[in-house]
């Protein structure tokens, strides 16, 4: 709107969440970048070089000649840190094929029940994800530990002989997974397959095609923008998941999640989770745009 | 096409929703378990819930908690909704490109990302760790969401029924308070929900940005529960899932009432 | 062609500051007006003057630059070279929310969080006039558009017809100078559409207002307007009086664009006083309307299918005279449209209006005939 653009409330408009978001979610990037490049030091905070603005000119450049790449070439060398990246994608990616799995027909099925009752069942999905993602990860722990119910219901019924370690195993990760993360995989999907003209079926009926071959034909390649928003919704938090693997996984293998916040927390050492955080980011990179590139595209395509 | 719902429906989504509402039945349900072991049922009782209501910091951390989650969920609501009118009524500001990434990243982004980073950049300025900062992290984790929610709603409508307002005389802040304001409230409404639900979920983050004195509820939740499950955790578990599922249900219900087309019930990528 | 008998049969209005084309004093006038788009221009170094009291139709093609037109009056649009004059005064730097401009938009844009007497006053509310005279300017706007008794209503309990009204009536209350209507009966259904078109024009006449619409629908503009402003492409091509239009189009566009028409090309050969004589593919023509032909010039000769007539006997007189074969019939009803395809090759279309019940026709199918027309009947296109 060229009238209103020019006024100063108008400039406010955009002014006022862009300097929020520079100063909160840019700039702190900035920041672990360039710790990523320090060193530990036992002082507060624990890191160095630090940067001294009343320094002026040489203090940019001692500050600049402390930084190293120590970290990063660290990062290579252990293992314990590639092996986190390795397990943090495979786990993302088994997690997501699972939930897509488990996700479609559950989307599927929601577009084939009566209109009239949909909506109450779209929000029966939605609601668990406005519930607590650490009580719902809680509520597992319920059911998988040692005496919960789950071992004691296989113990009645005769399938197990003893109490099988649900917990801390990889299947608890799994379980924990799929279940937080169902309502992100099941509603885009659910989005796509509502808008899908009933018509299109009907067409691909009339042209002589059967309903398993019209759904391959027809639903699934439409419902594809759908599965590929619920895809990335989920791969790109499970790869940095941090309260699942904590409290559900075993100690023995860490998520990347994990890894980072024990460098932080237990370690002090804030460069190596500033370089592992800054790995992670750039493994991210191409998945976060393009699911950007898909928001604004549905969103502002519309237009 | 045949638009009944087949047994494979049926029995798609009743597995679905049993494998969503299972546990959370059964935590509600061993939360009025009168045993100490969670695991032995003895009978029904309140006890936890009385137990709860004795337990000093968990009562400290749920307020703290609470008045974090109206704090930021308010200033999120403001900024979100500023921001999705920059969005979809500036057309191409300079920048606009830089200004969605911030947007919509954060909405993905692992959370251990985005609390590392803020915790970095309260400590090189020097901010004293604390409740502020919780409040600051969580409106910048929780505009992204307020934007888009609005900004599907602001895309849904008719254009010209703002330019009608100014048409009529009513200059641009007016036409905004009077015509688009109530046209949106819906998603402004459904928005700030959104951040206040997230708020009070966020662990990561406010781990992260905390500092003495302001343990929030889910830090509090999840120090008890690294030591194993306890029946007072059942108790306060319960109580925070049936304040959710009592304000979404009054959402939809008050949006049905007002003859909305479909419910204010936002999930990212679900718009 | 019904739209013009329904415009000559349009009474001229009473008084006279708001009565024929151009006497009123000088209301609007665009100077010079470029407007782009993302490079291209929507409209382009376009002039025009629009009087007090008129009613003047902007016709074109979806995409010609009528709405943007339309919309840098209203002020929506701003122009990116020329000036918008107001009673004389330039009002380039006017918001929209300032000028004594309204407009009714084609989706009518009606609050929908509001009721109908909301809707009607919000324009009044904007001048903070007295909440007595607001009350009473909603009333007398609620009758003149017959809304009385639907005031409480939400603009989704109504009906298009109803809605259009509100619309109408939301801009009628502010007392425009100028009423600015944005196809504002596309929306409705046909029968609806024709009752509103008679209901316009007696507003009009009866406020006095000067009104400008924006249609594609060329029976639309022939029968509402004063004048017609043609436009493609971002130009004016043609501003004149429906009948103008209609019988005297200025170029081949024009013609094809408004009503139905046969082109039927040719070499002058000679120009006079009394029209030109034309060699064409149907053989030697003569027609008045002959413009500033000259002899040598390539011209198209425009034939509405009504001025033809078409007979079974060939006509005493050899002047326009072609001879064809009755290709197609097409039964409109009312009147029946032959598709005649001359011995040249040539198809050219001649109406009839049934005036009898033709049970068996007089014509049909393959039939040899003859077309022949008066030499006032069609007129000679340069451009």
């Amino acid at each position: 709107m060229s009238t209103q653009s020019g006024t100063w409330r108008a400039r406010l408009v955009v002014i006022l969440p862009y300097a929020w978001l520079l100063a909160f979610f840019l700039v702190p990037f900035l920041i672990v970048l360039k710790i990523s490049l320090s060193q530990t030091a036992l002082a507060q905070p624990p890191y160095e070089p630090l940067f001294d603005l009343g320094a002026g000119w040489q203090g940019l450049k001692d500050f600049i000649a402390g930084l190293s790449f120590e970290n990063y070439q660290r990062l290579v060398t252990d293992s314990l840190y590639l092996d986190s990246y390795l397990r943090s994608l495979t786990v993302a990616a088994l997690s997501t094929l699972m939930l897509l799995l488990a996700g479609f027909p559950i989307a599927y099925a929601l577009t084939r029940m009566p209109r009239r009752i949909q909506p109450m069942l779209v929000i029966m999905v939605i609601l668990p994800f406005w519930t607590s993602f650490l009580i719902r990860v809680y509520a597992w722990i319920n059911i998988l530990q040692r005496d919960g119910l789950l071992n004691q219901t296989l113990l009645a019924l005769g399938i197990a002989d003893e109490p099988v370690a649900w917990l801390a195993s990889d299947t608890a990760i799994y379980i924990g997974m799929v279940y937080s993360y169902l309502p992100f995989m099941v509603l885009p999907i659910y989005a796509t397959l509502e808008k899908l003209d009933e018509s299109l079926l009907e067409a691909a009926a009339d042209l002589g095609c059967p309903p398993w071959k019209a759904f391959w034909l027809v639903t699934i390649p439409l419902a594809l923008p759908g599965v590929a928003a619920g895809v990335l919704l989920c791969f790109i938090p499970i790869v940095g998941e941090f309260v699942i693997p904590d409290l559900l996984g075993g100690s023995d293998q860490l998520m990347i999640g994990q890894v980072m916040w024990t460098e932080f927390f237990s370690n002090l050492d804030w460069p190596a989770a500033s370089a592992v955080a800054v790995v992670l980011l750039c493994l991210l990179i191409v998945p976060i745009v393009i699911y950007q590139q898909m928001q604004l595209r549905t969103l502002e395509g519309s237009r | 096409m045949r638009r009944g719902a087949s047994w494979f429906s049926i029995a798609a989504i009743g597995l679905g929703l049993a494998f969503l509402y299972l546990p959370i039945a059964i935590l509600v349900i061993y939360s009025f378990n009168a045993s100490r072991l969670v695991t032995v049922w003895a009978g029904w009782s309140t006890r936890w819930y009385v137990e709860l209501f004795h337990d000093q910091a968990m009562l400290d951390a749920a307020w703290i908690s609470l008045r974090v989650g109206l704090l930021s969920a308010t200033v999120a609501t403001i900024l979100g909704t500023l921001a999705a009118l920059a969005l979809v009524r500036m057309g191409r500001f300079r920048g606009r490109l830089l200004f969605s990434g911030m947007i919509y990243a954060p909405l993905i982004l692992p959370e251990v990302i985005t609390g590392l980073s803020l915790l970095l950049l309260f400590v090189a300025a020097s901010i004293d760790r604390g409740f502020w900062t919780i409040v600051i992290a969580h409106i910048t984790l929780t505009v992204g969401f307020v934007t888009v929610i609005v900004q599907a709603r602001l895309l849904g409508f008719d254009r010209s029924i703002e330019e009608a307002a100014m048409d009529l005389g009513a200059p641009p802040v007016k036409t905004f308070f009077t015509i688009t304001l109530p046209l949106i409230a819906p998603a402004v409404a459904a928005g700030w929900m959104l951040a206040f639900a997230l708020s009070l979920d966020d662990l990561v983050i406010a781990s992260f940005t905390t500092g003495p004195g302001a343990t929030t509820l889910p830090i509090r939740i999840y120090s008890e529960v690294r030591l194993g499950v306890k029946p007072e955790i059942n108790a306060i578990c319960t109580i925070m899932v049936a304040v959710v599922a009592i304000g979404v249900i009054a959402a939809s219900l008050l949006s049905k009432l007002r003859g909305e087309d479909r419910p204010a019930m936002p999930v990212p990528g679900a718009i | 062609m019904r739209t013009a008998e329904a415009n000559s049969g349009r009474r001229p209005k009473a008084g006279g500051s708001g009565g024929a084309s151009g006497s009123g004093r000088l209301l609007v006038r665009f100077e010079a007006v470029t407007k782009r788009f993302s490079g291209s221009a929507a409209v382009e170094r376009l002039s025009l003057d629009i009087h007090e009291g008129e009613f003047f139709a902007l016709l074109g093609p979806s995409g010609c630059g009528k709405t943007t037109l339309l919309r840098m009056l209203a002020g929506f649009e701003t122009p990116d070279e020329g000036r918008i004059l107001l009673d004389g005064k330039d009002i380039s730097g006017v918001p929209p929310y300032r000028r004594p401009v309204n407009m009714m938009f084609q989706s009518y844009a009606l609050f929908p969080h509001l009721n109908v007497e909301h809707n009607i006053a919000f324009g009044l509310k904007q001048e903070s006039l007295p909440k007595a005279e607001i009350a009473a300017r909603v009333k007398e706007a609620l009758a003149l558009v017959r809304l009385e008794g639907l005031q409480h209503r939400k603009p989704h309990q109504l009906s298009g017809g109803q809605r259009q009204r509100v619309a109408l009536a939301r801009c009628l209350v502010k007392r425009p100078r100028v009423l600015l209507l944005d196809e504002p009966l596309a929306a409705l259904d046909r029968r609806l559409r024709e009752d509103t078109r008679f209901e316009l024009v007696d507003l009009q006449a009866k406020l006095g207002l000067t009104f400008i619409i924006v249609t594609h629908d060329q029976e639309e503009a022939m029968s509402l307007a004063d004048r017609i402003g043609v436009m493609d492409h971002g130009r004016l091509v043609q501003v004149a009086t429906p009948p103008e239009i209609y019988e005297q189009p200025n170029s081949r566009w024009v013609a094809q664009f408004v009503g139905d028409v046969n082109m039927i090309e040719g070499k002058v050969v000679s120009a006079g006083a009394d029209g030109a004589l034309i060699d064409s593919a149907v053989g030697r023509l003569r027609v008045k309307q002959a413009g500033d032909a000259k002899a040598g010039d390539m011209v198209a000769i425009a034939l509405r299918p009504e001025k033809l007539r078409i007979s079974c006997e060939q006509p005493a007189s050899e002047e326009n005279r072609i001879a064809g074969q009755v290709w197609d019939i097409g039964y409109l009803g009312d009147m029946s449209v032959y598709q005649v395809k001359t011995d040249a090759g040539v198809t050219i279309k001649a109406s009839t209006a049934n005036m009898t019940r033709l049970i068996e026709r007089p014509i049909t199918w393959d039939d040899r005939v003859w077309l022949s027309f008066d030499a006032d009947a069609g007129v000679v296109l340069t451009r």
